[in-house]
């Protein structure tokens, strides 16, 4: 009887149960707390949460490769590449290039926040990354979420989990990282700037966009191809009018579907063996400076263009090239209404906003060129 | 007179005045939910409320008057 009941606690997860599992499992606890009491980018930090916490529950063998549940999601899903390009489709079902096609200016501005991404990139280099790990690590700063883990998971998947994290928190923390560095790289006059209204874009000048940057950017950049395709496809979809099932299924059931499988299986590549080491830390702290430089770089590439053009730019918009859609958005048009309340910037900066999307993937695939 | 119109499309999520009401320049005067996200709307001139074209939960394109200020 003692000996059945002895069986029973060696076979269970208590026994094997480790020191930093139980941080991982506060870690988890964290972030589900983060996602549901502060509506941190709930969507996807709550099942990363929760696949952080199952994965450091011992001899589930959940990550095992060719035997656990969640090492399937992840290894079909992510390592096969089919996860990112699907959020893609998504993303450009739900995407409106209005903005960009109106305002063309803006597509340099979404490719002058890449500049945080570079910069982190040499700063990981020196701090003694390689160059793999530089380049998954330095994406964050062009905070978009799909591009990061597309990226991390060809370079160094063994750092999937923590810049995920990383690249989602930053993208929740929009709205109190960036003000600072706008209102200190702008002065009040600039920041009253006020735009003309955009001119109406038709129709066909909707479809074709998708149609020629697909061609264009995939021609320039093939290593691009998957996000870029997928992306554009979706933008299709929606700008054609015709195929609302298909448009209604990528931006809804489909998107919902993958980011289910996605946020488990990066939640469950953070175990503690892979987490917990110092060098956690640096990865935080060299995605904010990515972020922080992105912003900057942005902001002071539209005033760089104003010294050229006769109808000034806004550079508050410049920050909005941080690819954190609607976000980064929201906050320049915020920061704007501060200054001037006479002054919506929300659709101006939408502009470099989606353009900044354009200007992650591509920033991700020139890396994947040179280190590949 | 001034019209105050739609910065950009959304729904209207408030409307803080009523017809007869005086409003200052960058007074508030309507919540509009656009992105995803509820802005303020200012009041572009000083004056009397004349008249209100919308009601809350109103979908309203870009340039569409909202109210009349007079």
């Amino acid at each position: 009887m003692f000996k059945a009941f002895q069986d029973l606690i060696y076979a269970s997860g208590f026994v094997q149960l480790t020191a930093g599992q139980l941080v991982m499992w506060l870690i988890a606890f964290v972030l589900m707390y983060l996602a549901i009491k502060k509506e941190y980018e709930p969507l996807l930090l709550l099942p990363i949460a929760f696949g952080v916490m199952v994965v450091n529950l011992p001899i589930t063998h959940l990550m095992e490769p060719n035997e656990g549940l969640i090492w399937r999601f992840y290894h079909y899903g992510v390592e096969w590449e089919v996860i990112p390009p699907l959020i893609f489709l998504g993303l450009g079902a739900l995407t409106d290039f209005g903005p960009v096609i109106a305002n063309p200016k803006t597509l340099l501005l979404g490719g002058g926040a890449q500049g945080g991404v570079f910069v982190a990139y040499f700063v990981a280099l020196l701090l003694g990354f390689n160059l793999d790990e530089a380049a998954s690590i330095a994406i964050i700063g062009g905070a978009d979420g799909p591009t990061t883990i597309y990226l991390a998971s060809k370079l160094s998947p063994q750092l999937l989990g923590p810049v995920a994290v990383a690249a989602y928190s930053y993208m929740a923390l929009v709205p109190i990282v960036q003000p600072p560095i706008m209102k200190l790289l702008t002065t009040e006059a600039e920041r009253k700037i006020v735009m003309r209204k955009q001119r109406p874009v038709s129709k066909l000048e909707k479809i074709v966009f998708p149609v020629v940057t697909a061609i264009v950017i995939m021609l320039l950049v093939p290593a691009s191809a998957a996000l870029m395709a997928m992306f554009m496809l979706g933008n299709l979809f929606k700008e054609s009018g015709v195929v609302g099932r298909l448009t209604n299924t990528a931006q809804n059931e489909l998107m919902n579907i993958v980011t289910i499988l996605l946020g488990i299986s990066v939640g469950a590549t953070m175990t503690a063996e892979v987490f917990l080491q110092p060098t956690i830390i640096t990865i935080f702290i060299l995605g904010l400076i990515a972020f922080i430089v992105a912003t900057a770089t942005g902001i002071m590439l539209a005033k760089f263009m104003n010294l050229f053009l006769k109808e000034k730019i806004n550079p508050l918009i410049g920050a909005a090239g941080v690819s954190a859609v609607p976000m980064a958005a929201r906050v320049a048009h915020k920061v704007g209404l501060e200054a001037n309340r006479q002054n919506y910037l929300l659709m101006h900066a939408m502009g470099p906003n989606v353009a900044g999307v354009i200007g992650t993937l591509v920033a991700a695939s020139i890396l994947l060129t040179f280190l590949k | 007179m001034a019209d105050l119109i739609a910065p950009m499309s959304g729904k209207v999520q408030k409307v803080l005045v009523a017809v007869g009401d005086k409003v200052e320049v960058d007074d508030e005067v309507i919540i509009l939910e656009a992105m995803k996200m509820e802005s303020p709307i200012f009041a572009p001139e000083s004056g009397t409320v004349k008249e209100i074209k919308v009601n809350a939960g109103d979908n309203v394109a870009e340039e569409q008057v909202l109210i009349v200020i007079e």
